[in-house]
């Protein structure tokens, strides 16, 4: 290593009509992703997620970017190297501001993703970035009926017992199909684990 | 596919928690980040390439214009490039940008500031580096703003970036200054990121990428975390 790193800095609270403009109303620039990972060719369980992120205060946080990366159904990444080897149209990178939400809630609509082998359970990444936050946290969540797999998942195996439910989404019941709730909390009793990527 | 990528150097990088740095206070992590083994989630990353047009977007300076008209304020070409840490150019990577206007101004809808929008200019664009990691874009220089954290408190002129790099774990949004500005030494943001590395983040300007009568040249490259060396190289 001869080069430092370029420092990170806060995304600060004006992202929106650079990195969401169409969630946001701003027309000038197209989005590079939006907050719908599926499109009419994508093979797998449609699944939707929503969640808060809560500051220390317990308040939600109204100037939040999450991305989400997260395997097809197949548990492959799509990536520019096999992006043509496959026939599933699946995006597997979203996006989405916490400011639009009355209830300041981020949501993506999304497939269950495959298992990736190396020990790993299903699981969505997460970064979070917003004013405030002088790096971004990096999360992963994991899906409460995968009890099996994620006992043997390297990531959750590594975190203290009493904090994994942390990453563990709450399913819960919707005219729409999968529901997952995933609340993300800065601070506090139930801190979300956050991992050194 | 590299096999694992050097942990984020926490020598250059802020932490989370700043003193004078108000929001920090409730937004920052209290726990450390748990270790962990990168994986093939951690190894890859989304391609927009070639999903951006370039050549419309890397232009601050029209993309918001109204019937050909200019945006206000000082014409800027900034370039430099994107490499890693052994400093390897990392081709097809997408940067994007955004900014206030030339008067301290962002579109943004939250933004509250009393200063002139300006009908022509939008602040955000994009480029993409090309195969020695080369990245160039044309823009205003943004103007100083204030902000609420202290008295008096305003933000130096800067430029927000967003890039991805090779891989999820090489993912990077920044910021980056113009040199001499005196709002540097009372800024709690810039001055979170320790002593060292400060000059990290301040573009240079360069006579050479200034354009003959048309724009002031500033350099600057991005510096993303690299592979990590095997046992045999060290
Ligand atoms: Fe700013």
């Amino acid at each position: 290593m001869s080069l430092k790193q370029t420092p990170s800095q806060t995304i600060g609270p004006f992202f929106a009509y650079g990195l969401t403009p169409k969630q946001y109303g701003y027309n000038k620039i197209k989005d590079i992703a939006s907050n719908d990972l599926n499109s009419e060719g994508t093979i797998g369980e449609r699944i939707s997620i929503e969640g808060i992120v809560f500051d220390g205060n317990d308040e939600p946080v109204d100037d939040a970017l999450i991305e989400i990366w997260q395997a097809s159904s197949s548990g492959l990444y799509v990536t520019s190297k096999n992006l043509k080897d496959t026939n599933d149209s699946f995006s597997g990178f979203g996006r989405c501001g916490t400011g639009t939400n009355p209830q300041r809630k981020f949501s993506f609509t999304t497939i269950k993703p495959g298992t990736t082998g190396d020990n790993q359970a299903p699981h969505i990444n997460f970064t979070v970035f917003m004013r405030g936050l002088l790096s971004h946290v990096y999360t992963r969540m994991y899906f409460p009926e995968e009890e099996g797999a994620n006992q043997h998942d390297s990531f959750l195996l590594n975190v203290p017992k009493n904090r994994r439910q942390t990453l563990i989404a709450k399913q819960i019941s919707s005219n729409k199909g999968s529901v997952y709730q995933f609340n993300i909390y800065m601070q506090g009793a139930n801190e979300t684990v956050f991992f050194d990527v | 596919m590299t096999s694992s990528y050097n942990q984020r150097d926490w020598t250059v990088h802020p932490s989370y928690f700043s003193e004078n740095y108000k929001s920090t206070h409730l937004r920052s992590p209290t726990k450390a980040p748990i270790k962990i083994e990168q994986t093939n989630s951690e190894l890859t990353a989304p391609s927009f390439f070639p999903l951006i047009n370039h050549e419309q977007e890397n232009d601050l300076t029209k993309n918001g214009a109204v019937n050909g008209q200019q945006p206000l304020g000082e014409r800027i070409v900034v370039t430099g490039r994107v490499v890693d840490e052994n400093g390897k150019p990392q081709p097809n990577t997408l940067i994007e940008i955004w900014q206030c206007n030339s008067s301290g101004r962002y579109i943004h809808a939250a933004d509250q500031h009393d200063a002139p929008l300006d009908p022509n200019f939008f602040g955000a664009g994009r480029c993409i580096t090309d195969n020695n990691g080369i990245y160039k874009f044309y823009s205003i220089k943004p103007g100083a703003y204030p902000w609420g954290n202290h008295k008096n408190a305003w933000r130096p002129a800067h430029i927000h970036f967003s890039l991805f790099g090779p891989a999820f774990a090489t993912r990077l949004i920044t910021q980056s200054y113009f040199p001499g500005d005196p709002l540097l030494e009372l800024d709690p943001i810039f001055q979170s990121t320790p002593k060292e590395a400060r000059k990290l983040l301040i573009k240079t300007f360069d006579i050479e990428a200034t354009e003959e009568g048309f724009a002031l040249g500033y350099k600057f490259d991005f510096i993303l975390r690299g592979p990590k060396a095997t046992p045999m190289e060290k």
